[in-house]
């Protein structure tokens, strides 16, 4: 198995169609397959073991990710918002490999790494002299085919570190082929149908997208800095009919839409949306802009090779209409697992399977999981399951709901409480629009209970009515003792909301 | 007969079928396309044997072929007029419901 073998497959049935555009530069599913061919022979030369990828969305990056497949040495995309002691750390780990990166950055970091004089090899190119040679006249493809063995590394991707250092996680070409045949049909996009990615490219969600984007041969549109405008302007100008967004992002259109009665995108059937949690408000109001627009929210982790449950357009629509706050509720789930995964819930402490309804962490099972990092090895159980370290539960209905990082539970007088379940209580107040729970240290608790509130600007509440808000549906030991009011959270750029700043802002604050 | 592993690249003989091994059966099987026995995919040309006519099923692109025991999946990479069989069971299509785009 390669990922090349589902790029050949495109090539030979729709070679002709645009498989990725910038601005106005496109590359046909050929010309990608050709490009790609050109860098894997660029790749053999013996030495190269990683192809480190250094830069925003370009059509550099699908040929680097199919070129590297070709050629058997792992693609790694790195985040260019690190600093220079974080990137020589990560880089450090890529050795012996190419890096490609912009030419600002290729003159910078060129020679900072030729100083470090131990006989490393990292050679540093420029993305642009790298298109130029790929798709250049004199450009030749590898002559040996690639690599069949499912075991082989496609992509390293440095996990964001929230928690701690970054780590590198393992995608092998068996998870993310399995993943693509088991989600995608084949040539299932329309010829005209367009996808605008904005997801930066060391996401998960940008990789697995460009794999699945070349198996149902739709044209991805590549936006590489995001703002609103940006966005909704693209979309109309490309005719674009599928986006995908995290959060942030959403809550940033809706915005920028307000005062309007529809966001005017007719051609845009799809929204899909994850990497963090949708406010509730910012969804409905979603729904509301885009009418006519199916919406799926997705839910996975690197580990998983993306998306390992959603909750589909019918759902979003029954969970809007219904008048049953059970159902309702669905609005914030994300969804059921996908067909091709196992999903359940385990007790914290005992390990033990639970019913629906009851908290624990979320594991889960599939060919499409890989559960692996770098020098650390495989984290599966010996049945194969995954702990995500994400807590949980399902609802009747097989719903799952997130509650937030194992990492981020409280536990205030040896009770475990996920911070998601109080934050999802304090979110239904009307005039609540974001909430972030934490636990900070307590002489008498070990830990307390703190939240920190985003109020809608044309409403108010007091710290003691929402205290009562939350004694009133949860027990009282939930209850936020303290409580502040913010006007925004933080965030990173992928719409993962930073607990960590939040408890150390609470911690200077007293 | 013979003993497969996941991810090996095979061609029909008798038409123009490819596919790709995504399960192998752990144990030794007949694969046949068309009604004659897979082979590998750099393997010269037939000698031009034709079709069983018992086996014209056809192979899709992209479409993944399952047997009743679910112990095979093979992914074909370029269609063709004979079908899949395994020690003379008929492949059929998996059905796979389509999911919503998610990335």
């Amino acid at each position: 198995m390669n990922l090349m073998m589902i790029l050949e497959m495109a090539a030979g049935a729709m070679g002709e169609r645009v498989a990725f555009q910038n601005g106005a530069d496109r590359l046909t599913y050929q010309q990608l397959f050709d490009a790609a061919g050109a860098l894997a022979a660029s790749l053999d030369d013996g030495r190269t073991k990683h192809l480190a990828m250094l830069d925003i969305s370009t059509l550099a990056l699908p040929i680097g990710v199919f070129g590297a497949s070709w050629a058997g040495v792992p693609f790694a995309p790195l985040n260019y918002r690190l600093t220079d002691p974080e990137l020589d750390a990560l880089i450090a780990q890529l050795n012996p490999g190419r890096l490609l990166t912009d030419s600002a950055r290729a003159a910078r970091l060129g020679p900072r790494l030729a100083a470090t004089g131990d006989g490393d090899y990292v050679e540093v190119g420029t993305r642009e002299a790298m298109l130029a040679t790929v798709r250049g006249e004199d450009a030749r493809p590898r002559e040996t085919p690639w690599s069949m063995d499912p075991d082989d590394t496609a992509i390293l991707l440095f996990t964001s570190g929230t928690t701690g250092a970054p780590k590198a996680a393992v995608l092998r070409q068996k998870h993310l082929v399995s993943y693509v045949l088991g989600t995608v049909e084949f040539m299932g996009a329309d010829e005209n149908d367009a996808s605008l990615t904005c997801v930066p490219p060391y996401h998960v969600a940008g990789m697995a997208a460009i794999a699945s984007s070349v198996y149902s041969g739709r044209r991805v549109v590549q936006l590489a800095s995001f703002t609103p405008e940006t966005w909704l302007e693209t979309a109309r100008r490309e005719q674009v009919t599928h986006a995908f967004v995290v959060p942030t992002m959403m809550a940033r259109i809706v915005d920028a839409l307000a005062g309007q009665a529809d966001a005017g995108l007719p051609c845009l059937r799809a929204i899909s949306y994850g990497g963090g949690k949708m406010p509730l408000t910012v969804i409905e109001k979603a729904m509301k802009l885009f009418p006519n627009t199916d919406f799926t929210n997705a839910y996975g982790l690197t580990e998983t090779s993306s998306t390992i449950a959603l909750l589909g357009p019918a759902d979003h629509r029954a969970a809007f209409a219904s008048a049953d706050e059970k159902i309702r509720k669905r609005l914030v789930s994300v969804g059921q697992p996908l067909p091709t995964v196992e999903l359940e819930i385990r007790d914290v402490e005992s390990g033990d399977r639970v019913a629906p309804g009851e908290h624990g962490l979320i594991h889960v099972r599939g060919e499409q999981v890989s559960g692996e990092y770098r020098g650390k090895g495989s984290q599966l159980d010996a049945e194969g399951w995954f702990n995500t370290r994400d807590g949980g539960y399902l609802d009747e209905g097989g719903f799952l709901f997130l509650e937030g990082r194992m990492d981020d539970v409280i536990v205030r007088g040896g009770e475990n409480m996920s911070p998601g379940e109080i934050e999802d209580v304090l979110l239904t107040h009307a005039a609540v629009i974001d909430a972030c729970v934490v636990g900070v240290p307590d002489e008498q608790w070990g830990e307390a209970v703190a939240a920190v509130v985003v109020l809608s600007p044309k409403a108010q509440a007091t710290p003691s009515e929402l205290q009562q808000w939350v004694k009133d549906r949860l027990r009282s030991s939930r209850t936020p003792e303290r409580i502040e009011f913010w006007s925004e959270l933080p965030y990173n750029e992928t719409g993962k909301l930073l607990r960590r700043k939040v408890r150390e802002a609470l911690r200077e604050n007293g | 007969m013979a003993v497969y592993k996941a991810g090996m690249r095979l061609k029909s003989a008798v038409c123009s079928s490819q596919i790709m091994m995504v399960v192998a059966p752990a144990r030794d099987v007949k694969l046949t396309c068309g009604g004659a026995p897979v082979v590998e995919l750099s393997a010269a040309e037939g000698a031009g044997a034709s079709i069983d006519p018992g086996h014209k099923q056809g192979t899709q692109m992209g479409k993944r072929y399952t047997n009743a025991a679910g112990d095979i999946e093979i992914l074909c990479t370029k269609p063709g007029e004979g079908g899949l069989a395994v020690d003379g069971e008929m492949l059929v299509v998996k059905g796979a419901k389509p999911l919503p785009s998610s990335d």
